[in-house]
């Protein structure tokens, strides 16, 4: 398992708070890691850091073998380098089709000129209906996006993050709003990603991350407390004292 | 392809319908070509307002579409007036110049004949040098080239500025309104090379077409404003279907979403606010030789406004909105501040439509923003049984299936 991330000596304040302390991960290719942590730990701030979108004031986040990093590049040439990310409310286009939210996602050229040019193929048609399949919108394709149901939302985000076709996928709480079939499904679609790919699922629900079966890093105020399998973290008695024992 | 775009587009088939019988019915009925139910003058009036329907056009694209107020986009289409205006003025007073010389004993020298143009352009702001800017203004060419290049550059400078900045919202517009000041100041001073406040005029008078009646001119010019409104729409409405236009409608909705899934949204911004500045600029080079003159005073800041508010009463985000609206707006405008429509007398104070038009125009502006946020364009809603965007936008938080306090128990 080669790395595929590593940050490291990472810090980020705002306004003298440190949202980020120090931290140092790494993830493999492929891999599959859970992320928990109580409120205010720095969850999202580590997702924004990956994605471009908050600088840090100090540390580096290298990606790829070509080890380039991540800090020099817009949110746009991070995502096209292979980052894709699930936020944590559902945001979709909700003006939009599914189709058009889908279509948009989907891995092709980017530029102006591009997209201008663009002719609908039959290759992305197909990937999209197959993309609708698995998130079990095919019926829903032509509808508005703004429509659907809360559940149907995170459906539709998770499938445009899998329309990017990612390397790295960052998933913020995709069960929020499922029923518990649904975050079954979902259960088996992130590891189904993680045979290839690298996903990181930042989650509170224990017997979700239970299901996921897979490593886990535990967050506070910024920097890791504890690395491990589940039964190894939820045992470390300074995981029960910040998070679990409230 | 065409096929394919226009049925999937029908308003672009209704619109161009339209603006083809309106064009016929107004030929039909002028001077020139017709019985004369319409004067010269009205249908110079008419020409102007397509000008004005092909910015408003522009404006919906960079507005109601990609979400950037811009209000500025008058000074491309007044740009594009000026350049057109200085081949205009330049080639007239050539012809004028020329004739005047061969009366001289010896045959004027070409250095001696542009002199006397300078002399007759510029006499008027006390000078009879011709400033660097009028160098390509001999050749109707390079003079219609700068139609596009000079509106378009400016457009492409300022966005790329404003844009990699990551300036939005009411900032950008605040921005935009004093690129327009500023370059409204600018031009009027004498130095700006382009007569100060007196601006260009006798735009009206065509080169080489003196022999020409207006009422052919006007007739002509108004179908080149169709035209260039026709193509225009078609142009606006390819750029808004489609992925492109799906693109810039999640920009408009949420920026930084369309960023995460690797847009480059600073250049899609930029590629739609030069190409509207572009036709702005077209739109302003047809307008300007029917208006016959124009001055600084054309891209004040409150020029700009006027364009947003047109589309904002004619509907955001629908083309041929932004088209009625401005064309009902301007029309109407141009009706009160004739002093054609009748005063109010009220007894204790007389409504005078020439003062009071504004304030209606303000009152209706506010009842549409706040009544009816679709504009006039919605009203064809109501005879349109296709599917419409619903109302409901924004984040509803989660619903009945969503457990995320509970942590560690599953439902069985």
């Amino acid at each position: 398992m080669k790395t595929l991330l590593e940050m490291s000596g990472v810090s980020v304040s705002f306004d003298g708070f440190k949202a980020i302390n120090n931290l140092s991960f790494r993830i493999g290719e492929p891999e599959l890691r859970a992320i928990i942590g109580p409120n205010g730990a720095g969850k999202t701030t580590f997702m924004d850091i990956i994605t471009g979108k908050t600088r840090p004031d100090e540390g580096t986040v290298i990606y790829g073998e070509k080890s380039i990093s991540l800090l020099k590049m817009s949110e746009s040439q991070i995502a096209m380098a292979g980052v894709g990310r699930k936020f944590q409310k559902p945001t979709v286009f909700e003006a939009q089709s599914v189709r058009e939210n889908l279509a948009m996602a989907l891995k092709n050229k980017r530029g102006p000129f591009d997209v201008l040019l663009y002719r609908k193929t039959k290759r992305g048609a197909e990937r999209i209906e197959e993309l609708a399949e698995i998130i079990g919108l095919t019926d829903s394709l032509p509808r508005i996006a703004g429509e659907l149901s809360h559940g149907q939302k995170q459906w539709l985000e998770i499938g445009m993050l899998l329309a990017q076709d990612p390397r790295l996928l960052l998933v913020d709480e995709p069960a929020a709003g499922m029923t518990p079939a649904e975050r079954e499904h979902t259960t088996d679609l992130l590891k189904r990603a993680a045979e290839k790919h690298a996903v990181v699922v930042v989650e509170h629900d224990m017997e979700f991350i239970r299901r996921l079966d897979c490593r886990v890093t535990v967050l506070c105020e910024g920097s890791v407390l504890a690395e491990g399998s589940l039964d190894h973290v939820t045992s470390n008695p300074e995981v029960i004292e910040v998070y679990l024992g409230r | 392809m065409t096929r394919t775009f226009l049925t999937q587009n029908r308003s672009v088939f209704w619109f161009l319908l339209a603006l083809g019988i309106f064009a016929l019915i107004v030929t039909v009925l002028s001077e020139a070509a017709g019985n004369g139910m319409i004067s010269t003058s009205f249908v110079k009036t008419l020409g102007k307002t397509l000008c004005l329907m092909l910015v408003a056009v522009a404006m919906d694209v960079v507005w109601g579409y990609t979400g950037i107020l811009s209000l500025g986009h008058m000074a491309f289409f007044g740009l594009g007036g000026y350049m057109i205006g200085m081949w205009l003025m330049y080639a007239r007073t050539e012809i004028i110049v020329t004739e005047s010389l061969l009366a001289a004993a010896l045959p004027p020298t070409p250095q001696e004949i542009h002199d006397s143009i300078g002399t007759q352009i510029f006499g008027v702001v006390g000078s009879s040098q011709f400033p660097a800017i009028w160098i390509f203004a001999h050749s109707f060419w390079l003079q219609i080239a700068m139609v596009v290049l000079v509106p378009g550059l400016l457009a492409l400078v300022f966005g790329w500025l404003a844009f990699r900045s990551r300036v939005t919202g009411v900032y950008l517009s605040i921005l935009t309104q004093a690129m327009t000041l500023a370059l409204s100041l600018y031009l009027f001073q004498n130095e700006s090379g382009l007569r100060g406040n007196n601006g260009l005029s006798g735009l009206q008078n065509l080169p080489g077409l003196d022999d020409v009646p207006q009422s052919t001119l006007s007739i002509a010019f108004f179908w080149a404003s169709a035209a260039a409104l026709g193509l225009g729409y078609v142009l606006f409405a390819w750029v808004t279907s489609g992925k492109f236009g799906s693109v810039i409608r999640g920009i408009r909705d949420n920026e930084s979403r369309v960023r995460f899934l690797g847009y480059h949204v600073e250049g899609y911004k930029l590629f739609v606010f030069t190409l509207t500045g572009i036709v702005a600029g077209i739109a302003g080079a047809l307008y300007y030789p029917q208006a016959g003159i124009i001055n600084p005073n054309e891209i004040a800041p409150i020029a700009s406004i006027y364009l947003a508010v047109w589309v904002a009463i004619g509907g955001r985000g629908r083309l041929y909105g932004a088209a009625l609206g401005a064309a009902l707006v301007s029309l109407l405008s141009s009706w009160f501040t004739s002093g054609a429509v009748p005063s109010v007398p009220l007894g204790f104070y007389t409504i005078q439509w020439t003062d009071w038009w504004l304030v209606l125009l303000g009152v209706s502006f506010v009842a549409v923003t706040l009544l009816a946020p679709k504009g006039i364009g919605g009203l064809f809603d109501l005879i349109s049984t296709r599917h419409t965007i619903p109302e409901r936008v924004g984040d509803f938080g989660p619903d009945k299936g969503a457990r995320r306090t509970v942590e560690g128990e599953e439902e069985k």
